[in-house]
Order: C-alpha cells, then structure tokens, then sequence
C-alpha cells in the first residue's frame, strides 16, 4: 500500500514551490492539512505556470472580442470566423526552460503540445510557426542549443505531419542564460464542430486516451515557474520526452471520435497533466469528477496517485463521453493501437476525488483549486525612458553599402535557410509563400480562401519602452499580414519576461501589455488566445521582455497576393509612410555603430491603419505584387530583401534631403511599406496616396543585377546573397 | 484508372498524392495497411510519404511487413503499377519490392527544399509526359534519402536502365551540388526489373499548381493515368 500520509512540513512546502502564505490559503480552504497528492494537486495548480497568478490581473485589460471571435482566452486555443462557415483555431506557447535543459526534447514537447490544444478543440493543424531567440553566437552553449531546437521543432513537426511555415530566429546575450522557444500552431474546424474543455452531465464516464503514463516531467510546470540558477541543468530528469507518432495516431484516433458524435468534452494534459486537465474539465463544467487511478495506463509500476497526478507524459488526452458510446469509441481508439480507459466519472458533488488502491487520496473543493488560486498585484516600477537620438548625431562609421553588407550578413539579419529546410514547410501542398518573405501565406484547403500568419516582436524596443514595443509588435504582426494582402483578424500572446518579483520587470510587463492592448484595440486585432512564461531569468539576470506575438489574418481569394521578391525590371518603387529618419535602437546603430540606445520608434495606430488598409486594397485590388513591410534596417535591408528574392536588382534615385542619408536608408520609422509597382500604375498609386492623405514618394526603379543606392554606391546581388546565406551554416559548421 | 493509396499509422503525405491522382482524372480509395486485400480492380498501388511507425527502428522497416504489403507484392508481381514516394520509396526497399536502402542525408538533418531531377528515361507508365533528360522542379522533405547500394546492385541498375531520376540543376547537369542527400550516382528514384514498380524520395505530388510552387510533378500522374487510358 502507497502511504498518503506523508508528514507535510515547511520543508517540503517550500520544494513545491508554494510559499507559506500561500500554503496556509489552502490549508484554511480545505479545513485540514493536505496529503502529500493534495500538496501535489494544489501546487500544480497554483504555480505561476498553471495559475498566471502573477499576470491575471493585468491580462484582464486584453481586448479578446470582435463579431469574428468565436472563442477568447480560456479555453485550449483561441477561435476566429474565417466565412464560409470555417473557424481558425490558433494559440501559441513556449517551452523554454525544458528547452534550455533538454534542447531537443524541450522543443519537441512544445510543438507537441500546442498541436494538440489546436486539434484539442477539434480542428485539424495546418500550419506550425515558432519564434525563437537564443543567447550570442559567441557563448559556449549557443550552438548547442540552436542545433537542438530547430531540430526538435523538425523531427516533430516533420513526422506529425503539419507544415512549419513560418517563424524568427535571433540572438541576443540577454538570452544566454534562458532561450525562448514558443511554438504556434493553425487549425481549421467547422464553426459548428467545434469542442470543449467544459464536461456536462452528471456520472459521465471520463476517458483517458493515448500513450501511456510514466513518471516523466513530474514537476515541469513548477521548473517553469521558477528562475533558473547554476544547478538548473540537474532538472534534466523534469523535461518530457514527445514522441510525434503518438500524437499523429492521436490526432487522427481524436478527429474520427469526434465526428463520430461520442465526445461531450475534452482537454489535453499538458502541463501538470491529469490534475489540471480533470480539474479544468470539472471546473468549466460546474461538476465534480472522481478518478479511479488503478485504470490509469501506466508505463512503469508501482506508480504512487501523486505521481501519476503530476506526469507530464505526452501524447494524451482526457474526454467525457456521451454514455452507451464507450465501445464505440474504444474500437476507434484501439484501431490506432492507442490506450483507452475509462478512469472515472462526472459527479455533482463540485469535488476533486482521486482514489487509488481503494483509498481516497485527494479530496479537494475543484471550483477553489481554480478560482480560489493566489493572484498577485505584484509591484511594479513605471519604465524609464530613454533619449530620443536625433539623426544628425549618429556619424555613419562605414559607407552605406558596406553598412547594408554588414547588417544582410549579421546574425539577426541573415538568412534563417539553415533553420527552415530542416522543417518541412511544403507538406499538405498549401503552402503559397514559404519561409523568408513577410507572413505565411497558406491556402485553405481547395481554395479560395487563404490565411496569412506571422510571429514578431522587437525584443529591444520593448527593454527601451515597454509600451511603444508592445505596440509595435502588433502593429508589426498586422503590417506583416497586411503586407501579403491579408486582412488581419486576432492575436495569440506568448509573454516572455523574467522574474515577476522584480518590480521593474513586473514594470516591463504592465507596460508592454499596456502597448498591446491598445494596438489591438486601435487595429481591430483582439487576442484570442495566449500564454505567460515568467522566470525566464538566472542568477538574477532576465532575458529582454519578450512578448510574441502570433498573428493571423484571412486572404478571401489566395491566389490574390502580394509577396516579397521583385518580380520584373523596371518597376517603380514606391514608399508608403512617413519617414523621418528614426535611429534610436535601430539594427544600423547597434550592429553598424555599436550602440543599443534610444528611445525606439513611436508607433502611430492611426498612421498604421490608414497605411495599411491603403496598401491591402492595392493587393486585393490585383494592382499591386510586390510588397515589403520596413522593420529592423529601414529601407536599405528591405530593399536588399527585395532584390535577393526576386534576383533582380534596383537603383533608389531620390532621397529627402530633409535628414542624412543614412538615417533615411537604415531608419526604422514604422508605418511603412516598399512598393514595386508596374510603371503605368505608380502616377495613379501616388495620386490616390495623396488624396487619402497617406505620405508616398517614388525612390526609384528595378532592374539590373545590382541594388544601387543615393550616391551611386553599387552592391552586386550576389554580393548581397552570399553575406546573407552563408552566416548561419557557416556558424553552425564552428567557421563563423 | 484506380488506385488504392495505403494508410499506415504515421503516414502523413497521403492526402498530398491523393489530390495529386484525383486531379490528373484517377479515381482513389485509401486502403488501411491491416487489410489483406487490394480494392477490386485496383490499377496502382501508392505507398505514400510520412513515417509510418514513427520511423521506429528503421525507415519502412515496420510498414515493410504489413498484413497489405503481402497483396502490394502480388499486385506487383502481376505486373501491376506501385509507386512509393519517400516513406513510401524507403517502406518499398525494406519489403523487396526494390533493391538497396536509404540511409541518412550525408548531413545528418531533415531537408526540405524544391529540387530538380533529371528524368532518365520516358518510356514507363510513370514518365511518358516528359521529354527524356528534362529537368523537373518537385520537392524534397525527408532526414533519410541517401539511397546506397552495393556494388553489383547500383552496376545492375545503371547497366539495365533502372534509375528513374537523379537530382540535378536547372539544366539537367548531375552535379555534386545538387546531390544534396549524398546518394550513389545522384539516384533519386529506381524503378523494378519490370519496370513496373517507382520508388522516389522527392514529392511530385506537391508541385502540381502554380499557386503552390509549379506543376512539374503533375507529369508523372498524368503518365500514369494515361497510360492506362491507353491499356484499356
């Protein structure tokens, strides 16, 4: 027999990550002290991970509805109306500390896990993104983890079968300590097959589904809920092993129970496993639920209920199923020679009963274990600004041509070809724009509809202003879909920020969420689904505040797109948006003059949307192909990401003589898109600019196997394209 | 013209080569890999991409003794038309319906990249539309397509004209370059003795519209579909 009366002290309180008040919250909920599963269960439930106990206070000024939104925060992923009676269903999520432990295992186990919230809730993945950031090149661990990540994002993706088509790679010392990893995946469902956490029915049998439970990952959502230190790597043994196979057979095993009308409700277990997702089940549902753990798959014996509570093992799922259908969905189940049991049942008493061995080893209030969970107004410092850079001090330190060079050829600028050719992006056959060019472009099955899906944030901006990067990171996600003629429709979140108990980082997150909301409201652009990572710090360091932001918009015809590459010689360029020459914390000043500083670009929502929606209309209208939204290195780095793509050079004529050159060529003022437009159309593009009030100038033409900038300085494409591709191999093979 | 496109747990490419077949006018059922018979009248057999038990043990190596591949390998020994893509090509090596194995990419990683072939002959059932020597613009998505062979075997398929495609450039040139997988002699693909049986690693089911990429991989199954026109 399994002792459950296990002597509770302070001692093992603290190792669960629960602090003596907050321990004391719970002991005066139940009326008595906890067994060791009980203190299990509730630390499991009330770490930051599960809870957002530090962040649900201030995620409740999010904007998450528009008469698009189907389903907001709270559920597995968000739900948006794409028409014609299909839902897009999409979240995104990180695993990065598992991943800085376990490189490949942790990403492996991310992408799994978020591909089974989107197919959770009924739809089937269509496309993977990722967004991911690691320390300098030059630390020692770097490589390591880069070639573990990206090839555990691949070997699970890849043999799942879902294409990853999208996503940003960057390095920055601020992350050698704690890299991110967030993986994001797209689903499609129709409106009306959608499905939910929430159980219904009293004495509903509850079915456990997929692999089979082993004392992996037991305590990973509390590692994610604390700062890492020098003995960190010893939590190896907490990081999940995934295994796409078993997920594959469990997402097809899932959509044919589905349709097949036996399901009421269903939850993945991820984090904290069978305690969260039964708890959530009941909780949603206002039932109670009893488990029977003798029925629980177990890969190992003589598994304990606290730890069978607390695995993290991948690749299963919780359901309430309609009564009389348990044969039917057991042939299903056993069909993909995966686990089925039915290991307890919905009950109205609006209790956590876990038995096992015939004892009752948890017996806890459920509706409490959620909404009775600490919450923190944890105190936060207002952001400090930095200085405005005037352009006019900032002296270029090499020729402009040189500059360009240098930023097509730097680590966060190159080309991420190394990364994505070892994810397939092409399976499913829909895939219109691949990695490299502004958003994802994926066709909706037979057509004619496409989605447009992106991953941004400027890390730096959000470290100088937390609001303005916040801002600019859903400006930026909505110009990335706008740019390749989609109409942007919701957001997923994945707030990265280090330790929630430091006021100024606590600052950092107020702030940006602050920025976020606003953009989301100014563009329409609500957040449908979301996730919180904290503690992303070690011995004290934390990373820059990192929120991720997915977005996904809708193409009603695909075929209708604009993309990157220019497409023929003597196209007019065209510049949509104001430039005023903006160098404060610009890629040209830190990686050209070797100053992260400034104050960042200011983000004009007004401006955005005008200039946004005007330069849709030019795609949508057929007028316009080619397009690039202006980000990190101005003009100058979108113009050479034009010229390499579509292997065809351009010679910019005109520049304002308002600012110096280089300010005008590597600002990073936002707002703005590079046009390449055929020349009998560029007098009418301007016209209609000017009577809208969108500023629009003519910078000159396509064409010749150079980009030639103002003064005449010429840059062979080829130039261009070898510094561009050979950064990343070059690294990852030890010669850079 | 029929085919029957087998789903093994783990296959994941099958809905790519469906629509590839349906579009160039065949009909096609999917067959589950634990059944023992072929669809009646069943004209082509499609071992499709994906990992068919995760890549468990070897590449194909499970799939390989399925309960159906004993009906794949007497449709095949009828004479009948089996094409395996990728998975499919690597499931085909391990059940013996062809020769050699593929082993991992000469860089030990996944690869997913467009890539041309060279098309070394036209008179199949599987490559009548294209010119002999055109150079095809399909896809590649696999961590092992390094096909290798022994000595006797790789002299047996070049001296009998059993390659089907190599990887090569724009132009057609079987360059060191474009090998990207490392494989023996550029081999993309082999066909059986008989010339009835394909086995590839790249995807010409993914490169049948414009929209998405090109249309060069729509030859290959209006070869097929064609030259079944012509049979009947």
């Amino acid at each position: 027999m399994i002792r459950n009366d296990v002597a509770i002290t302070p001692e093992l309180v603290k190792e669960h990550g629960l602090k003596p008040d907050e321990y004391d919250r719970f002991v005066k909920l139940i009326g008595r002290t906890p067994t060791i599963t009980e203190l299990g269960i509730v630390s499991a439930m009330w770490n930051e991970h599960c809870s957002y106990k530090s962040s649900r206070l201030h995620l409740r000024g999010l904007p998450t509805s528009a008469p698009w939104v189907i389903q907001g925060p709270g559920e597995n992923a968000g739900v948006i109306d794409i028409g014609d009676g299909l839902a897009c269903i999409f979240k995104m999520e990180s695993h990065n500390h598992p991943s800085f432990i376990e490189p490949y295992q942790g990403a492996t186990t991310g992408v799994g896990g978020i591909l089974r919230d989107v197919f959770t809730m009924g739809a089937r993945p269509i496309a993977a993104l990722n967004f991911l950031r690691f320390g300098e090149p030059d630390h020692s661990k770097t490589r390591h983890l880069v070639s573990g990540v990206v090839a555990g994002i691949g070997g699970y993706g890849n043999s799942f079968g879902v294409p990853t088509v999208g996503g940003s790679v960057g390095f920055h010392p601020r992350y050698n300590g704690n890299i991110l990893v967030n993986a994001m995946a797209v689903g499609l469902a129709r409106t009306d097959e959608i499905f939910y956490a929430a159980a219904t029915g009293v004495g509903n049998p509850i079915v456990y589904l997929g692999s089979k439970t082993g004392r992996d990952g037991i305590h990973g959502a509390t590692m994610a809920s604390a700062e890492f230190d020098d003995a960190s790597e010893e939590k190896r043994p907490t990081v999940q092993v995934g295994d796409p196979f078993a997920e594959k057979l469990l997402l097809e095993a899932c959509l044919e129970l589905m349709k097949s009308g036996a399901v009421i409700a269903i939850q993945d277990m991820g984090a904290a496993g069978l305690t969260c997702s039964a708890v959530e089940m009941g909780a949603k549902g206002n039932l109670g639920v009893e488990l029977d753990l003798d029925k629980v798959p177990t890969r190992e014996e003589g598994m304990t209920a606290y730890e069978m509570m607390l695995s993290e093992s991948q690749e299963r799922m919780l359901m309430v199923l309609k009564p009389g259908m348990e044969k039917d969905a057991e042939a299903i189940f056993r069909k993909w020679g995966l686990d089925f049991a039915i290991i307890g049942k919905t009950t109205d008493t609006l209790r956590f009963v876990v038995k096992h061995q015939g004892e009752v080893m948890a017996d806890l209030p459920i509706k409490e274990l959620g909404d009775e969970a600490p919450i923190y107004d944890r105190p936060h410092l207002a952001n400090t600004h930095q200085p405005v850079i005037a352009p006019d001090s900032v002296k270029p330190p090499v020729s402009h041509g040189e500059a360009l060079l240098k930023l097509v050829g730097s680590p966060d600028q190159c080309s991420k070809r190394w990364v994505w050719e070892q994810y397939d992006h092409l399976i499913l056959g829909n895939t219109v724009q691949m990695p490299g060019g502004d958003a994802a472009v994926v066709r909706v099955e037979d057509g004619p509809k496409g989605l447009a899906m992106t991953t941004d944030v400027t890390p730096r901006y959000c470290e100088a202003d937390p609001v303005e990067g916040g801002k600019q990171a859903v400006a930026e996600a909505w110009r990335n879909i706008t740019a390749v003629g989609g109409l942007p429709l919701a957001i997923t979140d994945n707030l990265n920020f280090g330790n929630p108990e430091r006021p100024e980082v606590m600052g950092q997150f107020v702030g940006c969420l602050r920025g976020i909301s606003e953009a989301c409201r100014a563009l329409d652009f609500p957040v449908v689904s979301g996730n919180v990572s904290l503690y992303n710090e070690t011995n004290g360091q934390g990373i820059l505040p990192t929120p991720a932001i997915g977005g996904v918009g809708v193409l009603d015809d695909v075929t209708v797109n604009a993309s990157v590459a220019f497409k023929r010689e003597e196209d007019a360029l065209i510049l949509i948006g104001e430039t005023r020459g903006w160098l404060g914390q610009s890629i040209y000043l830190r990686d050209v003059c070797g100053r992260e500083e400034g104050a960042p670009p200011p983000v004009d929502l007004a401006a955005e949307r005008r200039n946004g929606d005007f330069v849709r209309q030019l795609i949508r209208s057929g007028q316009v192909d080619t397009v690039h939204d202006l980000s990190d290195g101005g003009l100058a780095l979108a113009l050479a990401e034009m010229a390499m793509a579509g292997r065809t050079g351009a010679i910019v004529t005109s520049a304002p003589e308002t600012m110096p050159l280089h300010a005008f060529l590597f600002g990073e003022d936002q707002a703005r898109y590079l046009l390449a437009v055929r020349p009998d159309d560029a007098a009418d593009i301007l016209y209609e600019a000017n009577a809208v009030g969108i500023p629009a100038m003519v910078l000159g033409v396509t064409g010749g196997d150079s980009l030639i900038l103002p003064g005449r300085e010429a840059i062979s494409i080829e130039k261009l394209k070898a510094a561009h591709e050979s950064w990343l191999p070059d690294y990852m093979a030890g010669k850079a | 013209m029929k085919s029957a496109v087998v789903v093994f747990p783990g296959s994941n490419r099958e809905g790519d080569v469906m629509r590839a077949l349906r579009s160039a006018g065949s009909q096609v059922e999917k067959v589950w890999h634990a059944e023992t018979d072929l669809p009646a009248g069943t004209d082509l057999v499609v071992l499709p991409g994906g990992f068919s038990y995760g890549d468990y043990l070897r590449c194909g190596a499970i799939a390989g003794r399925a309960t159906v591949m004993d009906a794949v390998r007497a449709h095949a020994a009828r004479g009948g038309l089996v094409l395996g893509i990728c998975n499919g090509f690597q499931i085909l090596c391990e059940s013996g319906l062809l020769p050699g194995i593929l082993m991992r990419n000469a860089n030990l990683k996944f690869i997913c990249h467009r890539q041309f072939l060279r098309v070394e002959r036209n008179d199949t059932a599987f490559t009548r539309a294209y010119a002999k020597g055109q150079a095809i613009d399909v896809c590649v998505a696999h961590g092992e397509g390094n096909y290798t062979a022994d000595g006797e075997t790789l002299k047996r398929l070049e001296g009998e004209g059993l390659v089907a495609f190599r990887y090569s450039d724009a132009s057609g040139q079987v360059t060191a370059d474009a090998n990207r997988n490392g494989s023996m002699n550029s081999i993309a693909g082999i066909y059986s003795d008989k010339l009835n049986v394909l086995g590839m690693m790249p995807h010409p089911e993914n490169l049948i519209e414009d929209l998405v990429g090109g249309t060069d991989g729509r030859g290959l199954f209006e070869s097929l579909v064609s030259s079944f026109a012509t049979a009947a």
